[in-house]
């Protein structure tokens, strides 16, 4: 669904996007993951054509020249909330609708729909300055919707909301996936990316480092981890299985947590720096 | 294209619909302070070209009036888009070309600028001025507030910051107001000021917008210079929102 190849962006000396290949297939919900500053959101705003690539080509669903053809087929929900603040609810989503060019009638329709999908139909017509985060959130993803597009991206979607919303918003997005919408998020969340991406990428420093199941990423390290206090910090070592981990575990004396590798070792041991939420 | 400049212009018309009184209303105020202090009060014993000061200030009024309100109601706003609210992006991401977007913005700044011209001329009446109004004080009334409206939309797309938005409203708009032939003939100021004075746009605006309304003659040289400046922002304006992306 989307094609990436050599994909390079350049601020005047400095790469923030360096040869980038990517292949995401129909269907499919992928993460992009990495510390601050790593490409991410760069990579973004050159997929949904907000930043033209100094190299490299981009296919979205078949469409490799001309932004037109591929802004027809995607939806976009950036990281800052960008609503229009001097209309209502509804008259966002019709604005968004006309700028689609979508038929007066099925624009009607489909608001309506997807409304009612956000869960704020019964808030239609009030401004949008008046709303909650989630409630602004929930909005700029049905506005994404709005048109029919094929590839929805979703850039920090959940940032800055309450455990609830999150929550509400991560049910949303699998709901989209099984109606077979491909989507592209970022997150800082890794739990997040672990609860809902088939795979995920690592980005770091503009470059991608790694690309695979969540599952299979944290196997590479090991599927067990014991972690421990020592006075020069806390450390962490991986054990391809439990009896193993446990034997290890039994010769420390200071406290000590065994559990099964996440995402988020994964993330740490590839990117060797913590990432903030 | 057609259709994507009215969806453009609809979300403006949206906006402006749902406060046209208090648009109306605080449109009325600065107006009715250049009538009254310089129209009856300075103007009572100014006598211009053998005609009275209200007479030859309205032309003037309506000019720098069109002019500030077609530039403030596209700068700030598409500034505060760009670079605050990040809507600008809303615009961008959509299957609709620069041009279209462009337009849509320019021609609604204009139709602020003309209601609020039409308050002035209204207004002016009331105060007890006389002038012509034809087509061709329309055309220029229309040409002045579209070189505005797409001025601004250049410089909102230039400025980086609301506050050299203002800036550029106190070095560029502000000594226009005063010095471009709308409340005195700029003819005896110093050659290289005159000739300055002459490169401005709202000269040319006040200039006409006077010719037709005293005598009706048609102002040709300053309506095709008006036209060129229009042409010049839209173009640079088109170019603007393509760089955006790089």
């Amino acid at each position: 669904m989307i094609h990436i190849e050599g994909l390079i962006k350049k601020f005047d000396d400095r790469l923030a996007v360096n040869n980038l290949c990517l292949d995401i297939k129909k269907g499919e919900v992928f993460g992009l993951l990495g510390p601050n500053g790593a490409g991410k959101t760069t990579t973004i705003r050159m997929l949904t054509m907000l930043t033209k690539p100094t190299a490299g080509s981009i296919m979205i669903d078949g469409c490799d020249h001309g932004e037109q053809c591929i802004k027809a087929v995607i939806g976009v929900v950036p990281q800052h909330f960008n609503l229009d603040i001097e209309l209502t609810a509804w008259e966002n989503l019709e604005l968004h609708g006309r700028l689609h060019h979508m038929p007066a009638e099925k624009r009607k329709r489909r608001i309506k729909e997807l409304l009612e999908y956000v869960e704020l139909d019964d808030r239609a017509h009030e401004m949008v300055q008046k709303f909650s985060g989630g409630m602004k959130r929930r909005l700029m993803i049905a506005r994404a919707l709005l048109h029919h597009p094929k590839v929805l991206f979703l850039d920090e979607p959940t940032v800055g909301l309450d455990p609830q919303v999150r929550r509400r918003l991560w049910e949303l997005i699998r709901h989209l996936k099984e109606e077979g919408l491909t989507v592209l998020l970022t997150t800082h969340y890794i739990e997040e990316a672990e609860s809902l991406c088939q795979r995920v990428a690592i980005l770091e420093k503009g470059k991608l480092i790694a690309l695979d199941t969540p599952a299979a990423l944290c196997q590479r390290l090991g599927a067990y981890v014991v972690e421990w206090d020592e006075p020069a910090g806390f450390k962490t070592r991986f054990f391809a299985d439990r009896t193993l981990a446990a034997e290890f575990a039994a010769t420390l004396t200071t406290t000590t947590t065994l559990r099964q590798t996440n995402l988020e070792d994964a993330f740490v041991e590839l990117t060797g720096r913590k990432v903030v939420g | 294209m057609l259709y994507d400049i009215w969806t453009v212009f609809w979300r403006e018309w949206l906006v402006l619909r749902r406060r046209i009184g208090r648009f109306i209303l605080s449109r009325m105020v600065s107006p009715i302070l250049y009538l009254v202090a310089f129209g009856w009060g300075l103007g009572r014993s100014i006598q211009v070209n053998q005609g009275s000061y209200l007479d030859f200030i309205v032309p003037g009024i309506i000019a720098l009036n069109s002019m500030n309100i077609s530039f403030v109601s596209v700068g700030s706003p598409l500034n505060m888009s760009r670079l605050y609210h990040k809507t600008l992006e809303e615009y961008l991401i959509a299957p609709i070309s620069s041009v279209s977007f462009v337009l849509g913005k320019v021609l609604a700044g204009a139709l602020r600028g003309l209601i609020s011209s039409v308050l002035i001329i209204v207004l002016a009446y009331a105060f007890g001025a006389h002038f012509i109004i034809n087509s061709w004080f329309l055309l220029a009334l229309v040409l002045n507030c579209l070189v505005f409206a797409s001025m601004a939309l250049v410089a909102a797309m230039i400025m980086n910051s609301h506050e050299d938005m203002a800036n550029f409203n106190t070095y560029v708009l502000l000594p226009m107001s005063f010095l471009c032939a709308t409340f005195f003939v700029p003819d005896h100021l110093p050659t290289v000021l005159n000739w300055m004075i002459q490169i401005l746009p709202l000269t040319h605006a006040s200039v006409a917008l006077r010719a037709i309304a005293t005598s009706g003659a048609v102002p040709v040289l300053p309506l095709v210079i008006m036209f060129g400046y229009t042409i010049m922002f839209i173009g640079t304006g088109v170019w603007l929102m393509e760089k955006v992306r790089e």
